[in-house]
């Protein structure tokens, strides 16, 4: 599975366009979504509720394949992990500070999930359903708890068992 | 004097005028003021410093932070004083910190910091301070900018010719400024002469941890032992401390302690005695002093109370200490950066004295001595003297030097800081300072190798340099551009409490090291709330312990239920965030403390006495986001002997 992931990643398409420098600290690196489904072109009415599983989100994460089964030893290590720095804003099963991570992945990409996670600075400023999300969420920010992508990979695979 | 009012009617006439002379580096006149001073020490938005500059607070009792070349302030570290800003001393965890065997004492006079070496080059892994009051030394880590140790110093007092490190950071030195009895016993004042005794304390420094031990004191004469420096390079393995009061005066020392034509420059040859001690020498005596660890991964502080320390009579150690013979009252002992020569700044002299090394072990080989104090050698003075920097000014108190064989020193009666050169004593160049200048910090200053680009003067009287601010004024700091021949004026910048020394190294060596949060997963806090789904509150007693969590921008939990009048109640709380600089504070109403700032991981507890039933409000003081008013919560606090159920929750909804 990390292999595959590791994979994925060589395999991406997306080109590097550097951004213009307003000295904001923006990531130059980070990828712009190039995807024809130019996620603002849709009318979001609730961001939260909106699918949209083309839009892979702006960060670090370019490809994900997730395999057909679940890997039960990850989930756990991915829900040690999201107790201790996430669950303080997320209720796996209903909306407290921010939204529920269950059906994640009925709406989502796993890779606008991920880059969410890895990238939330990056996202809100960019991904037009990231920013949607805070406004409906009383501008309360998604924290960056500083994960390393191996443990937002575990987290991702914990949102699948819920 | 009238040189001086010269000067400064120039300095005055030319900084009216604006000039911008790109890259030239010549100044003509006006106090040295560099014609491009303000190009030269604009840090643009976003740009960073150069250099830190770690500045003591002296009677403020701390350590502050400021960039060079700008003059910023960026960082109060609380070493010795409660700081009610971050909580520092009052809550649970840093009150261990400033425990003493007189018990918790609040306050400290800091005067000295100097930076960990490796080889007499600045490390950046430490920085040291002494507290001279109460006297003490405190380690903080140079990751944190925090205090991690603190250790009293027992059977001194005035810890004042304190903190300086060998090369190797292998000692942190301290020394008494006042002789007393010791151990302390009741006796008249009058019987001081030979029964007071001033002693001289080596703490090693583990190397890979820090962590500080009192290895041995020196019980010396009872003198004034005034600063101290290092031996490096050749003289490692010596340490020189400047005495006053060989007259041994108890009263109007104003007088009576500027009798003496010279006083000493004692110097210890510490790898001798760290020899005979290991070899099990020394006597052990008892006493009483503290030490306090603050553990980073635990976040808390700890206090132990020793009561022995290893006592090294000089006379059982021939051939380890000498007196240098040093005219008169020398203040700063200062060694420069090859270790050959030791600068007396004889504070009531009109010369500087300057000793040799090599000429030092020539007269203890040859037993070049004249008489002996207690004991004592003392080298015959024309035989240890270097040279003499004849007339450079008045008061001359601390000598810093640069990489290029100068020396500078400042004199606190002219108000200036001369410029000299080492091995030909030439004066070469002389700046007027504003005002009463004391001492001179040069970025590695006290290291093998100094980093001669600023010198930096800590000015003690300000008068008219500033707006006024009532009768108490602000010390000073000024920048000079000391690169060229000729040392240029280009800021001066106001200073919190006194800064008495200072250190500087390069923000190269020192910002990668910076940490940026504690990790959760490393918190090893007795009462950490590591997840918001173990957030709860526990009665044990009269005492509730509340163990909480916060993140932007909630606290859970935020309503408490429970609580009654009488309670000792403790607030535990975790901070969850993991990303750099959002910290959170925590405050609640009639609080008999402070606030208290938690770090990004961090776990620290507020004590609260509830006095009043009713429903009370605590909210975070630190702005942490868009919804940081809403960052708030209520405690019922219910008569003392209710029965109303302990009950917490954050969004509850029964």
């Amino acid at each position: 599975m990390k292999k595959l992931l590791m994979i994925s990643a060589l395999f991406t398409f997306s080109t590097l366009i550097s951004c213009g420098n307003s000295g904001g600290g923006i990531d130059a690196e980070d990828a712009s979504e190039t995807s024809t489904e130019a996620v603002d072109a849709v009318e979001i009415t609730q961001a939260s509720t909106h699918v949209d599983l083309q839009n892979k989100g702006i960060g670090p994460i370019k490809n994900l394949e997730l395999s057909s089964s679940i890997d039960q030893a990850m989930a756990d290590a991915g829900k040690a992990i999201y107790d201790r720095n996430c669950l303080a804003c997320h209720k796996p099963t209903e909306r407290f500070i921010g939204p529920p991570p269950q059906g994640i992945l009925e709406r989502r990409s796993p890779e606008w999930v991920m880059n969410m996670i890895l990238n939330p600075e990056g996202m809100v400023k960019e991904d037009p359903l990231a920013r949607a999300l805070l406004i409906e969420f009383n501008g309360s920010p998604m924290a960056n708890q500083n994960l390393t992508e191996e443990e937002a990979r575990q987290v991702l695979e914990y949102f699948r068992t819920l | 004097m009238k040189t001086l009012k010269i000067l400064l009617t120039i300095f005055g006439a030319v900084a009216m005028l604006s000039c911008n002379s790109n890259g030239n580096k010549s100044s003509k006149g006006g106090g040295g003021l560099a014609s491009n001073a303000a190009e030269r020490v604009y840090v643009k938005p976003g740009d960073h410093d150069e250099f830190y500059a770690f500045m003591s607070g002296g009677f403020a009792g701390n350590l502050d932070v400021y960039g060079l070349p700008s003059g910023r302030i960026f960082r109060h570290i609380p070493v010795f004083s409660q700081d009610p800003e971050k909580g520092w001393g009052y809550t649970e965890e840093t009150k261990p910190m400033l425990m003493t065997s007189y018990g918790f004492v609040p306050w400290d006079d800091s005067h000295h910091p100097d930076i960990s070496q490796t080889n007499g080059e600045l490390d950046g892994r430490w920085i040291f301070i002494n507290g001279n009051n109460t006297p003490r030394i405190a380690r903080i880590d140079l990751t944190t900018f925090t205090t991690a140790e603190i250790i009293e110093i027992p059977n001194s007092a005035g810890n004042h010719s304190s903190s300086f490190i060998t090369e190797n950071t292998e000692y942190v030195v301290a020394g008494t400024r006042f002789s007393v009895p010791v151990p302390q016993r009741d006796m008249p004042i009058s019987d001081y002469k030979s029964n007071f005794k001033g002693t001289l304390s080596f703490i090693s420094v583990d190397p890979d941890t820090g962590r500080m031990d009192l290895k041995f004191q020196i019980m010396m004469p009872g003198f004034d032992y005034d600063l101290s420096h290092p031996g490096r390079d050749k003289s490692h393995g010596w340490f020189f401390f400047t005495t006053y009061n060989t007259e041994e005066a108890h009263t109007l020392l104003e007088v009576n302690a500027s009798q003496n034509d010279k006083d000493f420059i004692a110097a210890i040859n510490w790898k001798k005695i760290e020899e005979y001690v290991n070899n099990g020498g020394g006597t052990k005596m008892s006493t009483r002093y503290a030490h306090n660890i603050y553990d980073e991964h635990s976040h808390t502080g700890t206090s132990t109370m020793k009561d022995e320390v290893l006592m090294v009579d000089p006379l059982e150690v021939p051939g380890a200490i000498y007196f240098l013979p040093t005219p008169k009252s020398p203040h700063g002992c200062d060694v420069d950066p090859t270790g050959e020569y030791i600068v007396g700044n004889g504070k009531l002299s009109a010369d500087l004295t300057v000793h040799s090394f090599t000429k030092m072990l020539d007269a203890i080989e040859n037993e070049k001595f004249d008489g002996e104090a207690y004991g004592i050698p003392i080298l015959n003075f024309e035989d240890v003297l270097a040279g003499i920097v004849k007339q450079p000014g008045l008061g001359p108190l601390h000598t810093e030097f640069d990489d290029k064989g100068y020396a500078y020193t400042s004199f606190f009666i002219s108000s200036e800081i001369v410029k000299w050169k080492v091995g030909t004593w030439e004066v070469i160049d002389r700046q007027p300072t504003f005002y009463s200048t004391g001492h001179g910090m040069i970025p590695g200053g006290n290291s093998r190798k100094p980093f001669g680009k600023y010198y930096v003067a800590m000015n003690k009287i300000t008068k008219d340099r500033y707006i006024p601010t009532g009768p108490e004024l602000p010390q000073s700091g000024q920048l000079l551009d000391i690169s060229g021949d000729k040392m240029e004026l280009l800021l001066d910048f106001p200073l919190l409490g006194e800064p008495h020394y200072a250190a500087g190294i390069p923000a190269s060596i020192l910002a990668p090291k910076s940490l940026q949060i504690f990790k959760l997963t490393d918190n090893k806090h007795e009462y950490a709330t590591l997840s918001e789904a173990d957030s709860k509150v526990v009665r044990n007693g009269d005492e509730v312990h509340i163990y909480m969590s916060m993140i932007r921008s909630h606290f859970a939990p935020d309503n408490i239920e429970g609580i009654k009048v009488g309670d000792k109640v403790y607030f535990h709380i975790t901070n969850l965030e993991q990303d750099f600089d959002t910290p959170h504070g925590f405050a609640i109403i009639g609080a008999n403390n402070s606030e208290m700032l938690i770090m990004p991981g961090q776990t620290q507890t507020l004590y609260w006495e509830p006095k009043q039933v009713g429903v009370w409000p605590f909210y975070c003081t630190d702005f942490c986001s868009a919804l940081h008013q809403e960052m708030q919560g209520y405690v019922r606090v219910s008569p003392a002997g209710s029965d109303v159920p302990l009950k917490w929750g954050t969004d509850k909804k029964d």
